[in-house]
């Protein structure tokens, strides 16, 4: 019986299967390079941290150089302070300029914008720092939870502006097609249809910023200061949890060093918590017609 | 050419070869007649069941093309094929009974030479070969004016049945071969109705407008 | 005896055929006659994208309360004409326009004129259904009225059943109203969109190409529809589909390369067309 003239030598196939294998080889281990630092990390943290987190990690206060003991509380209080202050810069800012992209402007100055803006997210965090310690720490003869709230939520700005935008210019144009048929006014088109179809979207975009912003410890370093105590208000310095471990980490004090541990631990369950809440937020998305 | 002129050019064709066996029917029987030609009829009379084949297959080529949605000058054609194919299917049957009655006609002496029936049958075959020219070439006028020819053979047979009464009153003796001959006067009268009756199918065709029953006709007597 | 052709004469498009127009009775005269009420008076309207002139010189009276259907091959100009009645154009960049459209004797076009208000009045419904995704089947239906600032719920609910009846929707749906709109089939969801449109009570209801995605049965639905519709609201309607406009449309539109090449009766277009451009393309020589 003759072979069909479309099946290979069996010389070839053997050697197209080993190369095949070869190459899927390669790309897995390429695969799980890029993952295992995460592993890596993770590991570390949880093997160093893991064990300092106790009940007085979370409630105390730091105590004074030499002390043992002691906690992180006002610095996780901070984090969420800045990040909160934060937020309410980026998102509004953030948004309506996203809308401004997606729905206004004309093209030409559109481009423009988006130019800037994507300049500012590649402006190094430690520049932001010093710029704004010079508007908001010199003028002011201090350090405050204002400043680098502000700081961090300038930064925000330009990523969720770019990220919503993203996210509108993806709705379809037959929904405000509809919608303007209805008669329904421009401005309400965009904010009652465009912007609610793509809601989901917008938040996991802000979410994103925010667990990038949680991490910055640069811009923070000019402008929060950071702070052994409680912060009363926000015209003062404030602690955070990556100024913390910064603090810390750089002591010649072993006990300092495993508090640093376990902030950086908790530092990264919190990013963990905000990547895995934008992963829900995706899944649940209705998919669109 | 799409597969659907092919099938509104097979239509026209159908309809143009029933046009030509109708009109060789009646030529051949009035011959038959005249020159007492019983072979001639009987084979008239036998080739009338193509004529009725002829009406079947038109009217099943324009069912077929009606499903294609035919709409304008196309849509026009396969109504106007359809009434056309019945005309000249009852030309055919005519013709028939034309035959027919010159077979018993040639069964008693000749009663006088025929003249008026040549005479309107060369005119009904005109009339209808007049209507298929006009639809040939599209030219809907020459449709129209075969219309008011209809009345010189309605006169024409209306002569002509006075004269056979008259004649069957003063000769009883010829009364079969008098009514044979009013018979076929009949036949040739409507045979011209049938040919106005497509003559007015070819004016809808190309004008679009409905002349029947707007010119007055004489109706039979 | 010889046989009365020799040859077949065909109907080819080369050969222009020659219909020579009888007097036609007073009851099949196409264009809207001086009584009917006219609900868009278009003249010399002229309409550009950047430098291409997509609609040249159109000028036609669209009857009230009568279907009106547009048809002509594709790139012919009839969206951008049906667009151009509910000033849908305004959202594109680059259009340009010339002459006038009044609508009921209101110009359409005019300085003071709220687009918005006008597409209350004039309602469109696109080929491809596109009912909101985030709202229910009973939001989707009454967001413009919501939208344009209606709050009683007895009258809402009131509209929503009247609409969705409209639109031979009722029973299918009055069970499910609050599931999303996109869970109905494209059928339903057309006829959804036509309800929508029906909420905020327009004069005139434009479609382009209603049917074009539907399969035959949920087109039937849809022309039926539009049957029904026709007492109250006066319909345009763009389709490729000449069997569609046939059936539907008590006029027809025949557009080509941006002109009005015939606007007439329906009946007339589709048994004797006056124009042999327009003779051809509904017989499907050329599309």
């Amino acid at each position: 019986m003759e072979a069909s003239p479309f099946l290979p030598t069996p010389q070839y196939a053997r050697w197209r299967k080993w190369k095949s294998g070869a190459i899927t080889g390669v790309l897995v281990a390429c695969a799980l390079a890029v993952i295992a630092p995460l592993f890596l990390v993770i590991y570390f943290l949880v093997a160093r941290g893991s064990s300092s987190l106790d009940w007085n990690f979370f409630t105390q206060l730091p105590k004074p150089t030499g002390e043992l003991g002691g906690g992180m509380a006002n610095a996780i209080v901070g984090t969420v302070t800045l990040l909160t202050m934060a937020a309410a810069i980026g998102v509004p800012f953030g948004v309506f300029g996203g809308i401004y992209l997606a729905e206004y402007g004309s093209d030409r100055s559109n481009y423009w914008i988006r130019f800037a803006a994507d300049v500012l997210n590649g402006v190094p965090s430690i520049v932001w720092g010093m710029v704004i310690y010079l508007i908001l720490v010199v003028p002011f003869k201090g350090f405050s939870a204002y400043a680098g709230g502000i700081a961090l939520g300038l930064m925000m700005v330009p990523l969720v502006m770019r990220t919503t935008e993203e996210v509108l210019v993806l709705v379809p144009q037959s929904y405000r097609e509809a919608a303007m048929a209805l008669g329904i006014s421009r401005w309400k088109v965009i904010t009652v249809i465009v912007v609610r179809t793509a809601l989901k979207g917008i938040a996991t975009g802000v979410i994103v910023a925010l667990a990038r912003i949680a991490g910055e410890t640069a811009p923070l370093l000019f402008t929060a200061l950071g702070n052994s105590f409680w912060s009363h208000n926000l015209k003062e310095p404030i602690s955070a949890l990556p100024l913390q471990i910064f603090a810390y980490g750089l002591s010649p004090y072993d006990d300092w060093h495993r508090q640093a541990w376990a902030g950086a631990l908790v530092l990264m369950a919190l990013i963990l918590a905000l990547n895995i809440t934008v992963r829900i937020l995706s899944r649940d998305r209705q998919s669109a017609p | 050419m799409t597969h659907y002129t092919e099938e509104m050019n097979r239509l026209k064709e159908s309809m143009l070869n029933m046009a030509s066996h109708a009109e060789s029917a009646v030529t051949r029987a009035v011959r038959a007649l005249v020159e007492r030609d019983d072979l001639l009829a009987q084979a008239v009379m036998d080739d009338d069941n193509i004529i009725d084949q002829l009406e079947v297959d038109i009217d099943n080529l324009a069912m077929q093309l009606l499903t294609k949605a035919p709409v304008a000058t196309d849509l026009r054609l396969t109504m106007v094929a359809t009434k056309i194919s019945q005309n000249l299917e009852r030309i055919g049957d005519s013709a028939v009974t034309i035959a027919r009655r010159s077979i018993e006609l040639g069964t008693e002496p000749q009663l006088k030479p025929y003249v008026d029936i040549p005479r309107m049958a060369t005119m009904s075959t005109e009339m209808l070969r007049d209507s298929i020219t006009a639809f040939i070439n599209r030219e809907p006028e020459k449709a129209r004016a075969v219309v008011p020819r209809d009345r010189e053979v309605d006169n024409l047979n209306r002569q002509l049945h006075r004269e056979l009464a008259s004649f069957m009153v003063e000769r009883p003796a010829t009364i079969s071969r008098c009514l044979n001959l009013m018979v076929i006067s009949k036949c040739l009268e409507r045979i011209a109705d049938h040919a106005t009756n497509v003559a007015e199918e070819v004016v809808y065709l190309y004008e679009a407008v409905d002349i029947r029953h707007s010119i007055r006709r004489s109706h039979e007597d | 005896m010889a046989s009365p052709a020799e040859t077949v004469t065909t109907t080819a498009a080369a050969e222009p055929i020659r219909v020579s127009v009888a007097p036609v009775a007073a009851a099949t005269a196409g264009l809207a006659s001086e009584k009917e009420e006219i609900a868009f008076d278009v003249r010399n309207f002229n309409m550009w994208y950047g430098q291409r002139q997509a609609l040249i010189d159109v000028t036609m009276r669209i009857a009230a309360r009568k279907v009106t259907a547009i048809i002509g091959p594709s790139g012919c100009g009839k969206s951008t004409f049906i667009r151009a009645l509910n000033r849908m154009h305004d959202m594109t960049p680059g259009t340009r326009l010339e002459g006038s459209v009044k609508h009921f004797g209101n110009d359409l076009y005019g300085p003071d004129v709220d687009a918005t208000v006008v597409r209350r009045r004039v309602g469109m419904v696109f080929q491809k259904s596109n009912p909101f995704p985030t709202m229910s089947i009973a939001d989707n239906v009454l967001v413009g009225l919501r939208l344009n600032g209606v709050h009683d719920r007895a009258v809402l609910q009131a509209r929503l059943e009247e609409c969705l009846r409209m639109a031979a929707l009722w029973d299918e749906v009055k069970d499910l109203l609050h599931r999303p709109g996109t869970s109905l089939s494209g059928g339903q969801q057309q006829r959804l969109c036509i309800a929508r449109s029906l909420a905020v009570q327009p004069d005139t209801i434009l479609m382009d190409e209603p049917c074009s995605a539907l399969d035959p049965i949920a087109t039937t639905k849809i022309e039926e529809l539009i049957q029904t519709l026709r007492d109250q609201y006066t319909v345009v309607i763009v389709t490729h589909n000449m069997q569609q406009a046939a059936r539907c449309s008590d006029r027809t539109a025949f557009f080509y390369m941006g002109r009005l090449i015939e606007f007439d009766d329906t009946r007339k277009i589709f048994t004797s067309p006056t124009n042999p451009q327009t003779e051809a393309y509904v017989s499907g020589r050329f599309g």
